[in-house]
């Protein structure tokens, strides 16, 4: 049983590490954003808002599993294949980046107005207040939000690994569905579970160590 | 130091434009501290927020030492917000920081090196009389003691003058007194201007010099603080003084039920303390029957109301009448 799972286990943290890695790099740019350029915030642009807005939606309606297939192209053009776990990591993460955004988005977003305009009453730049007041305030709420990325992101790799990508997904649908093995599926179920809870309590915990509020 | 010609702030909603400041002239000196007071709505808090463009104004200048600041550009504009500091009714303080961070936080936007830093910030600890609390967070802190961060932070650049938007409205009257003698130890021994918008009178009462009173967007009346006391103008005025003082209303005096003349006296500073209406009972032959009185404590005088009956015949009592006229800094009105 043991050389069965713990493969699969790799695949599945390794997947979901370089994805949660890679669609923060790109969510998170996106939500800051989402953030600055709405009206009445500190680099106001309507336009670029509702392009950002309208294409962050666009992504999210997709059911997950026909994005992936239609990036499958991409994960070529990057990966060289389309099947595998690294190759999974490309659709994984593009499609979890809207998903970041809005999270980090609605982060940022709890950050009191007030500190914001006390900033800009210091002659802080823009760029100050993103990287000295925006991201630090909002900080313990951003780390719940990758929390929930993360957990987002088992959930997809789940997924992504019955149309190849390996992991603890693809072990529970081969084993357990197909083979009727139904021990083996409880055993990837129970660690799918395992990882979900150690990942929420850990995030919770630093969350909570961070906020001074 | 601040001029103010014109101003007026318009906001447009859905067709509709709801004029916010209209047509304000102040002029602000160096080194006073310059109230403006008003009811919730008035304006106030835009008009202070033009001064360092938080708002942009719809109409009129700025002069800031002769510079006018509604033409700055962004970059300029940016350059003269760190010779305005500002204070804020919710002390706007960095949640995640400590005191000492968030009072070294404009050094730091400044990229000033550490042992400057750590100099400064010290130094306006000790300023403020917050040095044991230096590692703490906001959230652990008192709301006088987050508003004298607040205060310590906004004077770390050496600005030439501060802004104070409701700076004591959310605190208790001790903590209000105690923030505002620290206002003006900051005033006396820094030199800075101080401009502060306030609902309450007491605060203008305990620490202006001069005080503009708005209404509706307007300034209705503005003049030092002892002659606002003395005589206001406006009825809005009147009931700002009357919020304070713990006389009768003069509107529940009615002449009609007295058979003698009403009169309001005012006092303005040494001739409140005088026994004037003893004088008048040994110099003339009236009665005087005191309704009602007060004295209010300014910053540098005081100034005092009193209301009279004055029985008797009635040329003694223009007489006496004269006599208070002659007298300076006692105005008299007959109600």
């Amino acid at each position: 049983m043991a050389e069965l799972v713990i493969p699969s286990l790799l695949q599945t943290l390794y997947m979901v590490f370089f994805s949660t890695v890679f669609s923060i790099l790109i969510g998170f740019p996106l939500g800051i954003l989402l953030v600055i350029t709405e009206k009445g915030n500190i680099w106001e642009k309507p336009i670029l808002n509702n392009v950002l807005n309208s294409i962050i939606n666009l992504l999210r309606s997709f059911p997950f599993l026909i994005l992936m297939i239609l990036l499958f192209p991409l994960s070529k053009l990057i990966i060289g294949k389309t099947i595998g776990t690294t190759a999974t990591i490309v659709p994984l993460s593009i499609a979890a980046a809207p998903f970041v955004a809005r999270v980090m988005e609605s982060s940022l977003k709890e950050v009191d107005r007030g500190v914001i305009e006390l900033s800009l009453s210091m002659g802080a730049t823009t760029p100050q207040i993103i990287t000295r007041v925006l991201i630090p305030e909002a900080l313990p709420s951003i780390i719940l939000g990758i929390t929930l990325t993360i957990i987002n992101i088992i959930g997809y790799s789940a997924m992504a690994g019955s149309i190849g990508g390996g992991g603890l997904g693809d072990l529970a649908i081969r084993f357990g569905l197909y083979r009727f093995q139904t021990n083996v599926m409880v055993i990837a179920v129970i660690i799918i579970i395992i990882l979900v809870q150690s990942v929420q309590f850990v995030g919770n915990t630093i969350s909570a160590k961070l906020n001074k509020k | 130091m601040i001029q103010i010609q014109n101003l007026s702030k318009d906001y447009i909603s859905n067709n509709n434009i709801l004029t916010a400041v209209k047509n304000v002239n102040l002029h602000i000196k160096k080194g006073e501290i310059f109230g403006i007071i008003g009811l919730s709505g008035a304006g106030k808090s835009t008009l202070i927020r033009c001064i360092n463009r938080l708002e942009e104004p719809t109409q009129g200048k700025i002069f800031i030492d002769g510079v006018d600041i509604t033409s700055l550009d962004k970059k300029s504009l940016r350059l003269m917000r760190k010779e305005i500091g500002m204070i804020f009714q919710h002390f706007n303080l960095l949640s995640q920081k400590t005191v000492y961070e968030n009072i070294a936080f404009p050094l730091k936007l400044e990229s000033k090196n550490r042992n400057e830093i750590d100099k400064r910030v010290n130094e306006l600890l000790n300023y403020v009389d917050l040095s044991d609390k230096k590692d703490s967070y906001p959230s652990q802190l008192s709301g006088g003691q987050k508003q004298r961060v607040a205060i310590a932070r906004s004077i770390a650049n050496s600005p030439k003058i501060l802004l104070s938007d409701e700076g004591t409205s959310a605190l208790d009257p001790k903590t209000t007194k105690s923030i505002l003698s620290l206002l003006n130890k900051i005033r006396n021994e820094l030199g800075i201007t101080i401009v502060m918008i306030t609902h309450q009178m007491e605060v203008v009462k305990e620490i202006c010099d001069r005080v503009a009173i708005m209404e509706d967007g307007e300034v209705v009346e503005s003049n030092t603080v002892e002659n606002i006391f003395k005589e206001p103008k406006t009825k809005t005025a009147k009931s700002f003084i009357d919020s304070i003082s713990s006389s009768v209303e003069e509107e529940i005096i009615n002449p009609n039920d007295f058979k003698g003349k009403l009169i309001r006296l005012s006092f303005l500073g040494d001739s409140a303390k005088k026994p004037i209406v003893s004088w008048i009972i040994k110099n003339f032959n009236i009665d005087i029957n005191i309704l009602s009185g007060n004295i209010n404590k300014l910053q540098l005088s005081n100034v005092g109301h009193l209301i009279l009956e004055l029985i008797g015949d009635e040329d003694e009592i223009n007489r006496a009448l004269h006599y208070l006229e002659d007298n300076e800094n006692v105005h008299v009105e007959v109600i």
